[in-house]
């Protein structure tokens, strides 16, 4: 492998991984503040996609797809909180994992009722199109390097607020102690329905950023669902940085295990998170 | 504690029994088959029971093992006939073990919301494993074109080929399933399951191998999980990844839940409630999985305790909830017979 197909791959892995840890970080926040289980994360990555295709295809315009379906997310994410999730929280686990069950199982059939079940593929931005030629036979998309761009830029955001914001230093020490974060005042359940509707909203982002760069279907919801969960089992519950360690091994293992172990690729990355269990139960930085 | 069955209970189960072994005499073709695959994910859900139930532990890989078990049926059926039951039934579920063993041993390092999403995942590879390499058939799955033969020396002994006798088979191992998981649970063993589930630390300093424990239960109830799946694979004829996916696993649990964690037959009764359920919603609507979800939310909020409580509610005549998710310390969900008599 030459030193540009190795550049090119390095950066397809980087770029899943990025990907990966948008929706990865929504799914660890909501275990780690509102400590629910939320089964239903990959169905909202299915359906931010989704609506995405639905707003491009009926608006012609990529922006307003993005921001459209990005609303929508949150707002479900806010009212499905309301609805549901608060009383879930202190529920025994398995109260949980029957509710987001139930949960997938009626946005998957609205999507079917609303959308239908058909693949589709949603076009980038007019200016985003076309590539970047690299050698004679070799070149990379111009949207791939846009969608690193922006998955960095909101891993960073991501990061700034829960580091050095108040807001996020609340989201910390309630990861940490939530009983004692309520003793000392803050508003909880307040901050409880935006920590939920911000999760909801990063894997509709992430489904609606991957809709131009894979196709759109009923399933894509699942594979990303475990994905999410492996990295989440990676980086250990309620750690951002571990969920970005997690995303970016898992986004590499599988890129350049599809180049060199094209016939175990898929349980590839199974075997590594086997193996960091064999040596950190509670995940690379979870708590003993 | 187990409660000890009451006579009405008794009678329950010897009138069920005698219905279910009149079945096939009194019913058309179509309910013997359908009895069938119902009592095969009664298998299931007792299966599961032992170890949500009763180790507190949620496992969603179970639907991985009973497809396992189903395409080593398929591997091991040749193409001119049927595969010998002495032969396939022992390799399919030590296979099923074997995997188990593995899987359960990686699991059971971790707790709680960790154990779920572990199970998941391994759940799932197996689910890929099957979907996207060209090992049976990749994602069209494959046919099993001959059920298992069940012969002494050369001589037919049973041809489940008539679903009369599949249905007598299949009854044959739920009973013998139900038989199994009353003794294991009422053991030394199930003793020390229980106790492991409700204080892990006191068993553990009691001298309990809490995690050898766990483990023998969990490849135990992926065993059984594997019968099902045999049986259920040799019924339909055809295994896919599907049955591998953890939708199948989630489904067990709302069996589980719904007739009752904390009885040995209440996931039987949940099982047969749902398979029942979800026929008839097939039959009257397209988009019945929308109904079948926003009941498993309402079993969620309204019925914690499944149709036990439901049953407890229209004896005594109060609407009142019990407060099973006060119990919020543990994973373990209190099952609704303890919470009573601890008020």
């Amino acid at each position: 492998m030459d030193a540009i197909t190795f550049a090119v791959q390095l950066l397809n892995g980087v770029q899943y991984g990025l990907v990966l840890f948008l929706v990865a970080s929504g799914l660890t926040l909501v275990f780690g503040i509102l400590g629910v289980i939320n089964l239903a994360h990959g169905a909202f990555y299915m359906l931010g996609a989704y609506l995405a295709w639905a707003i491009a295809s009926y608006t012609g315009s990529f922006a307003l797809a993005l921001v459209g379906a990005l609303a929508i997310s949150f707002a479900l994410g806010v009212a499905l909180e309301e609805v549901f999730v608060k009383r879930m929280i202190g529920r025994d686990h398995l109260a949980q994992v029957l509710l987001s069950f139930g949960l997938i199982l009626v946005i998957d059939e609205l999507r079917q009722i609303l959308f239908g079940k058909d693949v589709h593929s949603v076009a980038p931005p007019s200016w985003l199109q076309g590539s970047i030629q690299l050698t004679e036979v070799l070149s990379y998309p111009v949207y791939r390097i846009a969608l690193c761009l922006v998955c960095l830029v909101l891993a960073v955001a991501i990061f700034y607020v829960i580091q050095r914001t108040r807001l996020g230093m609340i989201i910390r020490a309630g990861a940490e102690n939530r009983d004692m974060t309520r003793c000392l005042g803050i508003p909880f359940d307040l901050v409880n329905r935006y920590v939920f509707a911000g999760g909801i909203a990063l894997a509709g982002l992430g489904g609606i950023l991957v809709a131009p760069i894979s196709t759109v279907f009923p399933g894509m919801g699942d594979g990303m669902l475990i994905l999410s969960f492996v990295v989440v089992v990676l980086g250990g519950i309620g750690s951002v940085t571990g969920a970005a360690i997690g995303a970016l091994l898992i986004g590499l293992t599988d890129t350049f295990g599809k180049v060199f172990f094209p016939q175990v690729s898929s349980i590839l990355i199974y075997v590594l998170m086997a193996g960091v269990l064999l040596w950190r139960p509670n995940g690379l930085l979870g708590k003993a | 504690m187990i409660r000890s069955a009451t006579p009405v209970t008794m009678i329950a189960i010897a009138a069920a029994l005698a219905l279910a072994l009149a079945l096939p005499v009194i019913a058309p073709g179509y309910y013997v088959q359908f009895a069938s695959k119902a009592m095969l994910m009664g298998m299931l859900a007792l299966s599961l029971n032992l170890i949500v139930g009763f180790g507190g532990l949620v496992s969603l890989c179970h639907g991985a093992f009973f497809g396992l078990a189903g395409y080593m049926l398929g591997f091991l059926t040749p193409d001119s006939g049927g595969a010998s039951l002495w032969l396939s039934l022992p390799v399919a579920l030590l296979t099923v073990a074997a995997v188990a063993a593995i899987i359960g041993a990686l699991s059971l390092r971790t707790r709680g919301i960790y154990f779920i999403m572990v199970t998941l995942a391994f759940g799932e590879m197996l689910f890929y494993l099957f979907h996207d390499t060209r090992i049976g058939g990749g994602s069209d799955g494959m046919y099993i074109y001959f059920k298992p033969e069940i012969a002494i020396a050369g001589s037919a002994l049973l041809d489940l080929e008539k679903s009369n006798t599949f249905f007598y088979v299949a009854l044959a191992c739920l009973v013998g399933t139900a038989l199994l998981i009353r003794g294991l649970v009422r053991s030394p063993f199930g003793h020390a399951l229980v106790a492991a589930r409700d204080n892990e630390r006191r068993a553990l300093s009691l001298g309990f191998p809490v995690f050898r424990l766990r483990l023998a239960a969990f490849v135990i109830s992926a065993m059984i999980a594997g019968l099902a799946g045999y049986f259920s694979a040799a019924q339909f004829g055809f295994v896919a990844p599907q049955l591998l996916g953890w939708h199948l696993s989630a489904t067990m649990l709302v069996m589980v839940v719904l007739g009752g964690m904390s009885s040995i037959l209440g996931p039987l009764v949940g099982a047969l409630a749902l398979i029942g359920l979800e026929e008839v919603l097939k039959s009257s609507f397209e988009h019945w999985k929308l109904i079948k979800g926003l009941i498993i939310i309402g079993l969620v909020f309204a019925l914690p305790g499944g149709l036990q409580q439901l049953a407890a509610m229209l004896q005594t005549g109060s609407s009142q909830v019990p407060d099973l998710g006060a119990d919020v310390a543990e994973p373990v969900p209190a099952p609704a017979g303890e919470a009573r008599s601890h008020v």
